[in-house]
């Protein structure tokens, strides 16, 4: 509790706590897309052809595309992909060996973010901790505690690595969940992605500790596209982290990021997202565009995915992490909360797609909004002929913290079994003037009342989250709602 | 310790309280009662610090000080405790944060520090034992799922907690039953102390059997009409409101 009591300390004042941009030397790629630009971000990663061939062949399918503007819940104007800088890395980045070898000026840059890349040497193996992949722009500049997880035969480490060292896995499985076909911001992504995480957790490995990825978009006029990829193999288990933040620009930065999980049989993932995204000012003027599409396929039998998110940046997020419950017995969980404050804008929410037997799926949606904000929830639920005996329950909440905020659901359920069973909960209701009212009374002001209130309301979801991130994310809860009550 | 002064207050353009007066010293119980829509329960808000209710006239005075200019989380942390007559539900926030919390800031106002964790669940135990709450309720989320019962006596419990200096109780005992009428009123005496002062808004006698007041007050029309001691409220019982109504449209008229 006196941690609590200190969490709503800090909190008050801050507004936008990440959003200084670190000066650094940056190499980037002539502005605009075209198949040149393409060439020369797989020329920079010296990529084997067969990736600049995919790329490429993903660039032109992207090209008979249209931008999906008319089923999401958004309104924003139309982006000139031609006005955005594709590649953008930190110039000190060839092949590093050890910290020493970071720019120093990157690595402040990761400590006022509250991140380490220092392994911190660990007391005869009794602390877990956890291993990051940091990404600033669009490079992956350190991976840590890589060769502690290659002792259990995890593979750890950039994707732009994991091309070169395991190009086997990456042919196998990239792609396999979320095709390029897939939407316009895949294929997008599929043509220009720079980097992101690899990770491969072998047969029966449960990973000693948590894997993390860190995105900072840094450079200005830059977009970020990043490509993770998550395979556990029969009986593996591992839990996956993704924070993310940059700098606050008047402009609007594009981020079109793709996340593909594969769990075989016996398997488990957990993948917990705390998205913090620069949001824009009060007037709407900035902030990042997040145009997201993270898949998981349950593919052996009895394997489980679990999407957990919070979601309080950006000016626009467009997201839908999904689970296809191919094995039998499979489950899939989605548990998300996304605030939305002044003028932000989230259509956001899952796809369960059941295909195998007995499958089950859980959604909890918990929808905040304040200010002048948009906040809407999207969600499928699939029960394919065949997929006997399958369950989804799916509860979907809103909280409305003013008068000229919205909270839309579109709930689309499509059921081909009959032996399916699925339900669906919704509320939607106002902070309670008497709630805030109950708390003022006890001698907790409204600001307190409000991160404890809201809190409460996103439990369920935050308990999802591993520890250190359930603290970090009941922060920016709160930071997120300051004066959205007045 | 409180000196309510010719308060007149009421909500968008109805004034509920006509000149309300009223003063309490330290260690005193003070029961307020009158019939339906007399003003009891909005002079427990404007006390409290609703913002729904404006105050048009007259002066509160809490402490030697300007209790209407205070938020109302100020006048929580400088002592005055509402026992709601509604207590409000909070999913998800379990009542032993919330009080935590609770009496974090009320101590940082006055400028002490955090209470020790060992000290707090002492006090809680105490508490608790006082009003007879089962030690899963003070658990579970605040209010939630509680019977109406239940709710009261979490209201007690929180009022022992944060130790107050005055008291309002409004309508504490409506809807109880006998058992927790008297659970409720057993932990009201306990609290009481020569530094604290109750105010008890009630529409029956009954509460002030196990509730011994040292003065009645009776309120119509937004104000107090008659003034007495514990045998007034028997009265009352005995002849019902309509003998004050009739007592004073005979004043009224001579």
């Amino acid at each position: 509790m006196a941690k609590e009591n200190q969490i709503l300390e800090e909190i008050t004042g801050g507004e936008y706590k990440y959003g200084f941009s670190t000066d650094i030397e940056t190499e980037t790629a002539a502005i605009g897309l075209s198949e040149d630009t393409i060439r020369f971000i797989s020329n920079k990663k010296q990529e084997p052809s067969w990736m600049l061939e995919a790329r490429l062949k993903a660039y032109r399918y992207w090209l008979t595309l249209e931008e999906p503007k008319h089923w999401p819940h958004l309104s924003y104007p139309t982006i000139n992909y031609q006005d955005i800088i594709y590649y953008a890395a930190p110039k000190k980045q060839q092949q590093l060996s050890s910290l020493n070898e970071v720019d120093p000026e990157l690595l402040r840059t990761f400590e006022k973010l509250g991140i380490s890349l220092e392994e911190q040497k660990r007391l005869s193996g009794v602390q877990s901790t956890i291993a990051i992949d940091a990404v600033i722009d669009s490079v992956s500049v350190k991976t840590t505690f890589k060769e502690t997880l290659a002792e259990k035969g995890i593979i750890f480490c950039s994707f732009s690595e994991a091309v070169q060292e395991h190009p086997e896995l990456v042919k196998q499985y990239m792609g396999s969940m979320v095709p390029y076909t897939d939407n316009f911001f895949a294929a997008l992504n599929a043509a220009v992605f720079s980097d992101g995480s690899f990770c491969y957790i072998p047969k029966g490995v449960r990973c000693p500790m948590e894997l993390s990825t860190y995105f900072r978009i840094n450079t200005s006029g830059t977009g970020q596209f990043e490509r993770t990829l998550i395979i556990a193999d029969e009986g593996s288990y591992v839990s996956y982290l993704e924070g993310c933040t940059a700098p606050m620009r008047d402009e609007n930065q594009l981020h079109a990021a793709v996340v593909e999980i594969v769990a075989q049989k016996n398997a488990e993932v957990k993948y917990s997202t705390v998205q913090n995204w620069y949001p824009g000012d009060k007037n709407g003027k900035g902030g990042i565009y997040n145009f997201v599409t993270k898949r998981g396929i349950c593919a052996g039998d009895n394997s489980k995915i679990s999407w957990t998110q919070v979601e309080t940046g950006s000016a626009i997020t467009w997201k839908y992490p999904s689970v296809i419950l191919k094995g039998n017995n499979s489950v899939g969980e989605f548990y998300s909360v996304a605030v939305t404050n002044n003028k932000q804008q989230a259509d956001t929410g899952t796809k369960m797609t059941h295909l195998g037997k007995n499958t089950r799926s859980t959604i909890v949606s918990k929808g905040i909004s304040a200010g002048f904000s948009n906040n809407s929830y999207r969600g499928l639920v699939r029960i394919a002929k065949g997929a006997s005996n399958a369950r989804n329950h799916s509860q979907c909440d809103s909280l409305l913290m003013s008068d000229t905020c919205g909270a839309h659901t579109f709930p689309y359920i499509e059921i081909k079994d009959k032996s399916a069973i699925v339900e669906h909960e919704a509320t939607t209701s106002k902070i309670g003037e008497d709630q805030l009212f109950y708390c003022r009374q006890r001698g907790i002001d409204a600001e307190k009342a409000v991160a404890l209130i809201v809190n409460g309301y996103c439990k369920e979801v935050l308990n999802q989250l591993p520890m250190e991130f359930a603290v970090e994310a009941q922060k920016l809860l709160a930071v997120s709602l300051e004066g959205s009550v007045g | 310790m409180l000196s309510i002064k010719n308060l007149k207050a009421g909500i968008e353009d109805k004034e509920i309280l006509k000149g309300f007066n009223l003063e309490v010293k330290a260690g005193e119980v003070h029961a307020i009662m009158g019939p339906n829509g007399s003003g009891k329960s909005t002079l427990a808000s404007v006390l409290a610090g609703r913002e729904d209710y404006a105050v048009t006239d007259g002066s509160v005075q809490f402490l030697k000080k300007d209790l209407l200019e205070m938020s109302p989380e100020d006048r929580a942390r400088e002592g005055l405790f509402l026992a709601f007559q509604y207590p409000v539900e909070i999913p998800g926030v379990s009542n032993i944060n919330f009080l935590k919390t609770a009496l974090a800031e009320i101590r940082q106002y006055k400028g002490l520090p955090p209470m020790e964790a060992k000290d707090f669940l002492k006090r809680v135990k105490e508490k608790q034992a006082l009003v007879e709450l089962q030690v899963s309720l003070a658990n579970r989320s605040v209010n939630e799922g509680f019977s109406g019962g239940e709710k009261k006596r979490n209201e007690i419990f929180q009022m022992a907690m944060l130790e107050p200096v005055l008291a309002i109780l409004d309508e504490t005992d409506s809807g109880l039953d006998i058992d927790a009428l008297r659970i409720v009123a057993n932990g009201v005496n306990k609290l009481r102390a020569p530094e604290r002062a109750f105010i008890v808004i009630t529409h029956y006698q009954r509460l002030l059997e196990y509730i011994v007041p040292d003065f009645v007050h009776v309120m119509y029309n937004g104000r107090i009409v008659k003034s007495g001691t514990k045998e007034l409220a028997l009265e009352l019982e005995e002849k019902g409101y309509d003998w004050i109504k009739k007592e004073l449209g005979e004043t009224i008229e001579a």
